[in-house]
């Protein structure tokens, strides 16, 4: 399967349209946090940008810390999310190595990368792409 | 869809705050026309633009956040530089960070007794104590702000002005998110004048998509996003960006150099947007929201030592810093423009303004009509370091030379002389010599931008002496300009934004407009704005064309000083009819 790579983000202009398209058409929302990919600066943007989003970790410390099952390992990297079982506790959110995890306040559940490529066509710059993981190290 | 604007009053002198619902959506539509209204209720015409509580408006508007290039906030303020109600818009990430935090416009009145910053996001208004920043630099401060508010990096804007607002420099700016700026008519002094050192705003919550819009909201977006990166209609604004204009202008002989004294010189290319492409461009960046990313860094490395000892600085450029720092100060060669262009970040002034003010000083002393005893620095076209030293005093103002100039290059010459050279249109000139539509518009337009009505389009026309043609150019594109900046789009983005797109993305998100009855608010919205532009004190026939514009000579030969002239009356009896029928349709008194 394949998973969200980002693999140009020198290249990043910092126009937030991939988290704008995520939020759009995977999470219904007109936001730039509520995205599974976040852009993000350290110390302004003359430093530059970086995009916080799920390094596709196999296995998965989130999945490994919902104490519910709501994310199961995904193959090739990355969880699946299923909100009937979410318990709404957060504990992924915490586990994440690489704070790619956004918990929601208001809905209260988790908002992460589900890896379907979305994003993608709306960066203007090709600071995004879909790799099949079992030819990503040939 | 909500109809009421929802609204967060901040009053820095009381430390309290209110939020405040307005029923008017479909008239003021939201940007420049809610910034009006929000004039008219919070707004003191009879007073001052230094008191207290004259307002701040931060205002967006209602496709803000939803669609591409709907990246722009509107400040509305009293301009301390003119004492009228104007306007200044910028983008960087102020536009989205207002959205996510949950207003469609932020309200600031009163007076703070030491530096406040004020941290505003969906559940938190916070006014902080910030003495220790005053008199510190753009770029230091916004450091110091970001690491007093660690939250949301990447999520918030920071608005912030440097030591020319907090010393009233009367076309200081306000700068945003270190590359962006509200540039024009001084809003810098009127932060400086509240002791209002900076503003956080957090875009910390989020907004839901209904069900019942989705769909068609999703469509044309997609649309229009194609639009935007698929026709390449707005390629020229990422690649080479505003500077490719600057070898064309030159070309026609419609480049202010030197004060205006020229309109062409032969030695541009050390400044063209092509050198500065090939040379010091060290990346674009974007405002939040724009997949185009016109803003355009560069280079600037500075040897500090005998030994291989550098800094590096990125400095944002345009085609206007350059004209301002550049061609109308004889500067030719890029390092030296952004090493101007770096001064002027710094202390926090309008690039634009600045550098005219410096031109005129400079043409001034040349002829003597003043002395080095005023300017302090021995003033000379082209020389960098003369000017790094004329900034610098404009910015602390040590003498009474330069605290006149600090008011406004016209004011300077009224009272030292040289009215005839001071490049002024209602403020410091913007950077196009194109001919009569061009001046008479800046002089009279709203905000006295170039941006006003884009008449050096209209000057670069075939039968451009129309007085007909040039009145209904101007009418005609001022309704459009007004509607863009009521969505607030940026206005490079007027080719993907025709009417009918606007409507279009409007409807999708449940605003029930037609044709009609969008044009109808922006009439509206277009009388009330210069009924209270002429309420605050605006009187077009006072307004003055130095000399010097009768002078240009351009690709199409000498000017038409008549034609000028008779375009100058016919303007402004049609500002002075608007203004009137609003008044009258209001009950206003005069």
């Amino acid at each position: 399967m394949k998973v969200l790579r980002t693999p140009n983000m020198e290249r990043c202009i910092g126009c937030y349209s991939c988290s704008l398209a995520c939020a759009r058409n995977v999470y219904k929302s007109l936001s730039w946090k509520r995205a599974g990919i976040q852009i993000r600066t350290s110390g302004g943007i003359s430093t530059g940008f970086e995009a916080r989003v799920c390094l596709a970790c196999q296995p998965a410390a989130c999945a490994a810390a919902c104490p519910t099952g709501a994310l199961r390992q995904r193959p090739g990297g990355g969880v699946f999310f299923k909100e009937k079982r979410c318990i709404n506790c957060a504990e992924c959110s915490t586990a994440c190595p690489v704070d790619a995890i956004y918990f929601d306040p208001v809905r209260e559940t988790p908002v992460l990368c589900i890896h379907c490529g979305r994003c993608v066509s709306f960066c203007p710059h090709e600071c995004l792409e879909m790799v099949d993981t079992s030819k990503e190290n040939q | 869809m909500n109809n009421n604007f929802k609204v967060i009053v901040v009053d820095i002198g009381t430390g309290k705050s209110s939020l405040e619902y307005f029923d008017s959506r479909r008239e003021w539509l939201g940007g420049s026309g809610l910034a009006a209204g929000l004039f008219s209720h919070f707004g003191l015409p009879d007073e001052d633009a230094f008191h207290p509580d004259q307002p701040l408006i931060l205002a967006i508007g209602p496709l803000t956040g939803y669609f591409p290039l709907m990246s722009k906030t509107v400040l509305g303020f009293m301009s301390p530089y003119n004492n009228q109600y104007s306007e200044s818009h910028a983008g960087g990430r102020s536009a989205l960070s207002l959205k996510f935090a949950g207003y469609d416009a932020l309200v600031i009145r009163g007076r703070a007794k030491k530096p406040v910053c004020i941290g505003l996001g969906s559940r938190e208004v916070r006014i902080q104590d910030v003495h220790f920043l005053q008199g510190m630099d753009i770029f230091k401060t916004g450091k110091k702000l970001r690491n007093l508010k660690p939250a949301n990096p990447g999520h918030r804007s920071i608005l912030r002005i440097g030591p020319a607002g907090e010393n009233l420099v009367r076309f200081a700016c306000i700068n945003v998110d270190t590359y962006r700026h509200f540039g024009r008519m001084g809003g810098g002094a009127a932060m400086g004048a509240k002791n209002l050192k900076g503003i956080i705003l957090s875009g910390d919550s989020h907004l839901d998509l209904d069900a019942d819009i989705r769909k068609e909201y999703t469509q044309v977006y997609n649309d229009i996003y194609s639009t935007i990166v698929q026709s390449g209609a707005m390629r020229k604004y990422h690649d080479l960006g505003t500077p490719e204009n600057i070898i064309p202008l030159n070309e026609l002989q419609a480049l202010p150099w030197r004060n205006l004294q020229s309109t062409y010189d032969p030695d541009v290319e050390g400044i063209s947007g092509e050198k500065f492409g090939k040379d010091l461009l060290l990346r674009q960046v974007a405002c939040a929201g724009c997949p185009v990313g016109c803003i355009h860094i560069g280079l600037l490395r500075e040897r500090f030592a005998e030994e291989h000892e550098y800094i590096y600085r990125q400095v944002s450029y345009d085609y206007e810093p350059i004209f301002g720092v550049g061609t109308m100060l004889g500067v030719k060669t890029g390092p030296g423009v952004l090493t101007l262009l770096e001064d002027v970040e710094k202390t926090g002034l309008d690039a634009i303004s600045a550098g005219v003010a410096l031109a005129w000083a400079t043409e001034a002393l040349q002829k003597k009509i003043i002395t080095r005893d005023l300017t302090l620095a021995d003033l000379q076209f082209g020389d960098v370091q003369s000017y790094r030293e004329g900034l610098a005093h404009l910015t602390q103002q040590p003498n009474e030379f330069y605290r006149t100039l600090a008011l406004g290059t016209m004011k300077a010459a009224e009272k030292f002389g040289g009215e005839d050279f001071a490049c002024v249109l209602g403020q410091e000139m913007a950077g196009y010599a194109t001919g009569e539509n061009y001046f008479v518009s800046q002089a009279l337009g709203f905000r006295h931008s170039h941006l006003d009505t884009g008449a050096y389009g209209l000057d670069q026309e075939k039968d451009s002496r129309n007085l007909d043609k040039s009145i209904k150019y101007m009418q005609d594109q001022e309704d459009y300009r007004i509607l863009m900046c009521s969505m607030v789009g940026c206005l490079f983005a007027r080719k993907a934004y025709p009417k009918n797109n606007i409507l279009r993305a409007l409807n999708s998100l449940g605003y029930e407009y037609n044709e009609s009855e969008l044009d109808e608010c922006v009439e509206k919205i277009k009388y009330h704005r210069w009924a209270l532009k002429f309420k605050t004190g605006f009187r077009p026939e006072d307004i003055k064309i130095p000399s010097r514009y009768q002078e240009v000579t351009t690709w199409k030969g000498r000017i038409d000083a008549d034609y000028m002239h008779n375009l100058k009356q016919e303007y402004q009896k049609v500002l002075q009819d608007m203004a009137r029928k609003h008044r009258e349709k209001s009950g206003e008194a005069p």
